[in-house]
């Protein structure tokens, strides 16, 4: 049927109209072990500044891996090494001489559970900033503040920040985690499935909030949710077994995508 | 294509195209029929087009909703939600051709009793036999997702525009060769326009299976024919 159409034409249609925007992030010849395994195979993609890019792709495919390389977490672990380069304006943040804790504040990482920290709202917001500047009391407040404005929460939370932050329910935990996120400056967030454990309501929060911080900040966001990464972001890249299959602009991604593989998962074909 | 993970998905877009085809089979009927009823002045054959209406009518009620509830239950994305929507838009052409005969069976039903002038009638036929087949040809492509044969149908609809035009000018003669031909030929002028209108459909149709099988559209500027009765004007753009 309608497949002939499919796999014949290119996996990156030249015509991706982000053609010619500044890459904030640029993957080349990325390759991911964990130990022997190969994680993710030759992935070579742009992260456009001020640009939502969504990672979809079945569990294991690679995609969140993909994200961890973006800030270096899997440093933390033993036997698990990336080759190629990731340039963050320019610069190959794989290099040895990367200072991590930089790297970290420059680009930071929301995850699919919402880690608040065992202290106060408050805190929370402040212990990130303490790591890198020291702020006057009047300072510090202004900068909880505007970070719990920037993460959509300053009116839920405002009279009760020296709340334990783990009293908050599940979606304003994850704007807590986004506050302290965007308090330290970041210019990359990472989102690792940030509503998969959060209701409608919260998630169309999050959401809202992802299209006004984009105008700040570059964002990658990993969603098992197809109708998520088709409302928030302007790219999508499909992943499978650890190979990027198509990246696009969304709308075509979701309207037409030129590989099967693609077309298969998106509307509910695969395996 | 291989099928959806979800069953009932599948069953769902199952039944939508079953409802697209059985619309296409009644809308065909009626519109030859209704070409069959003037070309012989057969007014039972009329009386029998317009009461296949409003079947045609429910059928297309029941490919909206069907299509609704499955965008809502089912969120398609790509070529699912192409589907869908196209479903949608011939469900809507169809259900226009249907009109058009319908129109074309009343009229004969109204000037059987007055026939005249046969040689009025045979432009009439050749435009409806070429209706019939873009109708024809379209709802094949459509069932086969066959792009080729649906953009010879885009390009054909100009050979039913120009026949349009020749019957136009043809009525005209008739009527200012006798003033009693007025009504009789203005009926079959109606009866043109309604063929001429029938093919756009199909043509709407073919554009629609374009957007279907490709995700894309096809060019806005059609090859057209000669417009009936309207000269070219370049100040009326």
């Amino acid at each position: 049927m309608t497949d002939v159409m499919l796999d014949a034409r290119p996996k990156a249609a030249g015509a991706i109209a982000g053609a010619g925007l500044p890459e904030k992030i640029t993957l080349r010849n990325l390759r991911f072990y964990y130990g022997d395994h190969l994680a993710l195979k030759t992935i070579n993609l742009p992260l456009y500044d001020h640009r939502v890019t969504a990672f979809i792709g079945p569990s294991g495919c690679g995609k969140s891996t993909l994200l961890r390389v973006m800030n270096r977490m899997y440093d933390l672990y033993p036997k698990q090494r990336a080759e190629g380069e990731v340039l963050l304006d320019g610069e190959n943040i794989l290099s040895p001489k990367q200072d991590l804790n930089l790297l970290r504040a420059r680009v930071g990482m929301v995850f699919q559970k919402p880690t608040p920290f065992p202290m106060t709202i408050y805190d929370n917001i402040a212990f990130g900033i303490k790591l890198y500047e020291n702020l006057s009391k009047s300072e510090m407040d202004g900068r909880v503040e505007k970070a719990l404005r920037g993460a959509a929460l300053w009116n839920e939370v405002k009279d009760k920040l020296n709340a334990n932050g783990m009293s908050l329910s599940g979606g304003q935990q994850q704007r807590l985690c986004i506050a302290r996120t965007v308090a330290i400056k970041p210019e990359v967030i990472l989102f690792d499935e940030p509503c998969s454990a959060l209701d409608p309501i919260s998630t169309a929060k999050i959401e809202e909030l992802i299209d006004e911080l984009k105008a700040q900040y570059t964002i990658a966001i990993v969603t098992h949710n197809m109708q998520q990464a088709s409302r928030v972001s302007d790219y999508t890249a499909f992943m499978y077994l650890g190979e990027l299959i198509e990246f696009g602009e969304t709308e075509n991604m979701f309207m037409s995508p030129t590989q099967k593989r693609t077309q298969d998962y998106i509307t509910g074909r695969f395996g | 294509m291989s099928d959806h993970t979800v069953k009932a998905y599948d069953k769902d877009l199952e039944i939508l195209a079953r409802k697209i085809a059985e619309m296409g089979g009644i809308a065909e009927k009626m519109l030859g029929d209704s070409l069959e009823a003037l070309t012989a002045f057969n007014v039972d054959l009329a009386r029998g087009v317009v009461a296949s209406d409003p079947r045609l009518d429910g059928l297309q009620r029941e490919v909206e909703e069907k299509a609704v509830l499955t965008i809502a239950r089912r969120q398609p994305m790509a070529v699912d939600l192409r589907e869908i929507v196209s479903a949608i838009r011939i469900s809507g052409d169809l259900e226009r051709v249907g009109d058009l005969a319908k129109n074309i069976a009343k009229r004969v039903i109204k000037i059987a009793p007055e026939a005249r002038l046969p040689r009025a009638i045979i432009g009439l036929r050749h435009m409806g036999e070429l209706a019939m087949m873009q109708l024809k040809d379209v709802l094949d492509a459509y069932a086969q997702r066959d792009l080729e044969r649906s953009r010879s149908v885009w390009t054909r609809d100009a050979d039913l525009d120009a026949l349009e035009d020749s019957v136009f000018r043809d009525l005209l003669t008739f009527m200012l060769e006798d003033p009693r031909n007025i009504s009789f030929c203005t009926h079959l002028l109606f009866c043109s326009k309604n063929i001429e209108r029938a093919g756009d459909h199909a043509t709407n149709i073919a554009e629609t299976i374009h957007y279907l099988v490709t995700g894309s559209n096809l060019p806005m500027d059609r090859p057209k024919g000669p417009t009936a009765g309207v000269q070219p004007d370049a100040s009326a753009k």
